[in-house]
């Protein structure tokens, strides 16, 4: 029964609990045992609160007996990334230096989801301060692969995208400033997309790089990536960066085909570097669209060798100043002994607190910024990233969306590249210059390895298109299976 | 030997917003209850975001359009890096590279020894916006307790203006802090006041010495820091000039050799000193960059030109005016205009009402400043209001009553006021000066009989005024005064020198 429910698509599920058919306690239940049952092997999630969890859905269950306005999610269970504040539920960002911080209020998309009759079903597990590829970085341990437990499931997202690719809750937010909702949805087999800089209010998301940063949904499927996408987009007035644009109707939208499609390859993303069988894998994926009748057309984005070096440049540098309110002095972790001082006690806090990767980013950023460096390094990062946004605006002269491979290589294994820092920052390699520009992109499933590990397909749209993604997303997921297959734990 | 002073300052204002510049939270000065006026974002806990303030940025333009700068069209927000208690994010939120405004003055009028006046003109380097932060408190028991902090004023929204080295002696620096304070008040841009920290100073102070061949040699900048009344400032730039002179005449040391880099000092008032707070300049690296959280913000023409349209005469070109439209002393005009913008409205209010500038600024400088300070009120809440006042000085112009009469009804209607605490109307006036018999009479006839009967009365009198004793009229004046009330006593006095010829 649980894995009936489970398997439900999201339209499905949310029409039988708008029929009645399916109450949210029982869904909610279903899901809550699920992760009580299937939670320990996987890591997916650091704080669950059943009791709070069951009132939402009682809450919802009440609402709709009593015939009151249903939002969009209404009664579906959602996870959330440990890096959004709910007002009452602690928020980590995985680290232990927010260990007991509790916010006294909700990030904008918290609101929208729960204006949406959302039930918040608990909180997942991510890379220290959004800090990785692999959700290693975790003070509360790794998260496991769900199609192999001794492979990483990707990052910083990794909790999130667990917890959808293993049915432990239909839906799930994640946050992505250089592909970390998209690469852990492709190394998972599941949807992930990072909507353009701006769609999404950031108020209430806890900053690692301010100008990167968007909040974006998983899903099993492009359907329910529209569906979350359509509930917690629009314009913030406490978010200046937020656009001031109408929120399309996705989950009206997102089944109509486009006809007269061009579809844009990048040479620079089918380069040195990419795995033989992932590339094989999305090539057949455009051959899908090609038989739909799109126009595949060879594009150059000759800036992208840059993308990785801009991006460890103007994300340590914003994650070195975020990051400085962490001292120990107003919440967070305090160190028990230190010298005295007041220099001494913040050495001490910030040294026990953060994890080792975060140490290593604060420390790059801190020099990107100094005296006499900043020119060499973040002034010439910003240049780089307007080239980098004007590659993209080239290329979307020509053709409608950009479609390649979301990482290198397939799921790689825990511990295999925590001791070399710059291999791991190369499975973001094809992801970062979305984030970089500001631009839409999603990742869906389009295959798996012969060792039975999922591929994503990546598809990058013009700002602000993410009516035309999800389209475009939706052609290949009428065609295909890959969305359907799940691992054999959860069946 | 002998030296020049130079003297810049830096100046930090608070606006007067009634919320911080980046969020909703109160400004009110509060420090009875810390940590009250406080959010997410003004706390900066994890994820809260700045939203900027739109009515304290136009604050801020108009405080700067006082300053006489150039506004820019582009400008962006920066963040400030360093660790300390009361700065809750880890850095503040300031404008580095490219502030709002720049290139402005501010002229001084100063006395030099001799008693010269002249106008210094103090040129604005810059002028920028950004959060204040909040307050640290250390325990003063001396039992190391722990110290404490209070973010009730992080985020208040603060201007700085940055002088360029233009102040020549600490007299001029207070003088250039009270024309400051004198501007921003009028503005209303800020209450300026120091007890609340709501202006605080950075003086940066060095000399340059005359050579004997004629060259001049600088001695190490001091930047005296938080300097928190005008006479403090006064105070520790004499302080600094004296003592920069002693230790060059001591050391020999000049700016830039080895040990004459710039020094940071406070003033300790009670000691009358400044004292070091930092011995070595250790380049502070903030780390600036902008700030992602916000957007530039862009001035058109329009806006300028609307804000413009919103703010009130400065003082400086007032005081022009007054000389010009009234016919006022300089030094009438700097009393007036001194006072604050609404004792200056109060004054073109009573010189339009009676049409006589001169006699509208004698009542106000002496009479008026002199009952409001005895009553320890503002202009504003001053019981004679401008309309009465001008009424009550016309009549004195139309000849209708006396300088003596209208003092008498001045007090008349303050005295009233102190009993039925009605603000008195101008239909008062000719009320009072009819009871009392006090209008000026007109009847040449009445006068006439009142003379020959005096005139009669004094043949004593009469006698010694025809010997020359000038004094001996002023008794005769006074008796036909007593018999016909209201009597203008210049035409007394003419008729009864030509009755006695
Ligand atoms: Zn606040």
């Amino acid at each position: 029964m649980s894995s009936i429910i489970t398997s439900l698509p999201l339209t499905s599920l949310i029409q039988q609990l708008r029929s009645g058919e399916l109450r949210s306690v029982e869904v909610t239940t279903t899901y809550l045992d699920a992760i009580a049952d299937r939670d320990a092997a996987l890591g997916a999630f650091v704080h669950v609160d059943r009791e709070d969890a069951l009132q939402q859905a009682a809450d919802a269950d009440a609402r709709r007996s009593a015939g009151q306005a249903n939002g969009l999610l209404a009664g579906v269970p959602v996870a959330i990334k440990d890096v959004l504040c709910v007002t009452g539920q602690p928020a980590t960002c995985a680290s232990r230096m927010l260990k007991g911080f509790v916010p006294p209020y909700d990030a904008t998309a918290i609101t929208k989801l729960k204006q949406a009759g959302a039930v918040l079903v608990g909180r997942t597990n991510m890379d220290e301060f959004a800090m990785g590829s692999s959700g290693e970085n975790s003070a509360f341990g790794p998260t496991r692969n769900p199609w192999d437990p001794e492979r990483i499931p990707g990052g910083s997202s990794s909790g999130s995208a667990v917890a959808v690719a293993a049915r432990l809750a239909p839906l799930a937010l994640g946050s992505d400033t250089g592909g970390s909702i998209r690469q852990p949805a492709s190394l998972c087999g599941i949807v992930g997309l990072k909507p353009t800089y701006g769609r999404v209010s950031r108020y209430g998301l806890i900053a690692y790089a301010s100008s990167l940063d968007q909040i974006g949904p998983f899903a099993t499927d492009v359907v329910g990536a529209a569906i979350l996408l359509e509930a917690i987009s629009g314009h913030d007035p406490r978010d200046s960066t937020s656009v001031n644009l109408p929120v399309p109707a996705h989950s009206q939208s997102v089944d109509q085909p486009l006809a007269g499609l061009r579809i844009g390859v990048p040479v620079e993303h089918f380069a040195e570097g990419l795995d033989a069988e992932v590339e094989r894998t999305v090539r057949e994926a455009l051959a899908v669209y090609k038989s739909l009748g799109a126009e595949l057309k060879e594009i150059h984005l000759p800036h992208t060798k840059y993308a990785v070096a801009t991006y460890y440049l103007i994300a340590t540098s914003e994650a070195s100043s975020n990051l400085a309110r962490y001292d120990g002095v107003h919440y967070g972790h305090r160190a028990e002994e230190f010298g005295g001082s007041l220099i001494s006690m913040y050495e001490a806090s910030r040294g026990e607190g953060f994890g080792d990767e975060v140490k290593r980013r604060i420390m790059l950023g801190v020099f990107a910024l100094s005296a006499g460096y900043a020119d060499k390094y973040y002034t010439k990062a910003l240049q780089v990233r307007r080239l980098i946004r004007g590659d993209f605006d080239a290329a979307f002269q020509e053709v409608d969306v950009i479609a390649g491979p979301v990482t290198p290589t397939a799921a790689f294994k825990l511990g295999e590249k925590t001791s070399d820092p710059l291999s791991m920052y190369l499975s973001d390699i094809y992801t970062i210059s979305a984030n970089l520009a500001g631009i839409p992109g999603i990742s869906i499933p389009c295959g798996f390895t012969s060792t039975g590990l999922p591929i994503g397909l990546q598809l990058q749209a013009a700002p602000f298109e993410e009516e035309r993604l999800l389209r475009v997303a939706r052609m290949f997921e009428r065609e295909t299976e890959w969305h359907l297959r799940q691992p054999a734990s959860t069946l | 030997m002998s030296y020049d002073v130079i003297i810049g300052l830096e100046v930090h204002v608070q606006l007067q917003t009634q919320t911080k510049i980046f969020c909703g939270c109160s400004t009110a000065f509060n420090p009875d209850h810390p940590n009250v006026q406080t959010c997410p974002v003004c706390l900066g806990l994890p994820g809260a975001l700045p939203v900027l303030n739109r009515h304290g940025f136009q604050l801020a333009v108009k405080t700067a359009l006082g300053l006489n700068c150039q506004i820019a069209s582009f400008t962006k927000w920066d963040r400030k890096q360093y660790f300390y208690p009361d700065l809750p994010k880890g850095y503040q939120i300031s404008q580095f590279d490219l502030p709002f405004s720049h290139d402005g003055h501010v002229d001084v009028e100063t006395t030099s020894e001799s008693g010269d006046k002249s106008i210094r003109r103090v040129r604005i380097l810059r002028a920028h916006m950004e959060e204040d932060a909040g307050k640290n408190m250390h325990d003063e028991s001396g039992r190391g307790r722990d110290s404490k902090v209070d973010l009730n004023r992080a985020g208040t929204p603060l201007v700085e203006i940055v002088t360029q080295p233009d102040l020549r002696s600490a007299e001029e620096a207070r003088r250039f802090l009270e024309e400051l304070k004198l501007l921003l008040t009028y503005l209303g841009v800020s209450d300026c006041n120091m007890q609340e920290g709501s202006l605080r100073c950075d003086a940066n102070v060095n000399l340059h010495i005359h050579q004997p061949d004629g060259s001049r040699v600088a001695t190490p900048i001091v930047e005296v820091k938080n300097l928190n009344s005008f006479r403090f400032t006064e105070q520790a730039i004499l302080f600094e000039v004296q003592r920069q002179w002693d230790e060059f005449q001591r050391t020999g040391i000049k700016l830039g050799d080895k040990g004459g880099h710039k020094a940071t000092r406070g003033y300790n008032p009670d000691r009358g000193e400044t004292y070091i707070l930092r011995e070595k300049e250790e380049a502070a690296d903030y780390r600036y960059f902008p700030d992602p959280d916000l957007v530039p913000v862009l001035v058109t023409e329009t806006q300028l030109a609307a804000i413009r349209s919103e703010m009130c005469e400065p003082p400086a070109p007032r005081r022009e005016r007054f000389h010009a439209d009234y016919q006022l002393t300089p030094y009438d005009a700097a009393v007036i205009i001194d006072q604050g913008r609404l004792f200056a409205d109060y004054f073109e209010a009573v010189a339009k009402t009676c049409g006589d500038g001169k006699q509208a600024a004698n009542w106000i400088t002496q009479d008026v400043l002199r009952e409001t300070k005895q009553r320890d009120q503002s202009i504003a809440e001053f019981a004679i209001r401008p309309e009465v006042l001008g009424t009550l000085l016309g009549q004195i112009n139309q000849k209708r009553i006396t300088i003596k009469s209208a003092r008498e009804v001045f007090g008349d209607l303050l005295t009233e006021f102190d009993e039925t605490a009605a603000i008195p109307a101008a239909s008062r006036i000719d009320e009072i000066v009819t009871t009392k018999g006090l209008a000026i009479v007109e009847d040449t006839g009445a006068i006439d009989a009142a003379i020959t009967a005096v005139l009669g009365r004094n043949a004593k009198a009469v006698a010694d005024f025809k010997e020359g004793n000038q004094k001996a009229i002023g008794a005769l004046i006074g008796q036909v005064m007593r018999e016909v009330k209201g009597a203008d006593p210049q035409t007394v006095r003419e008729k009864i020198i030509a009755a006695m010829q």
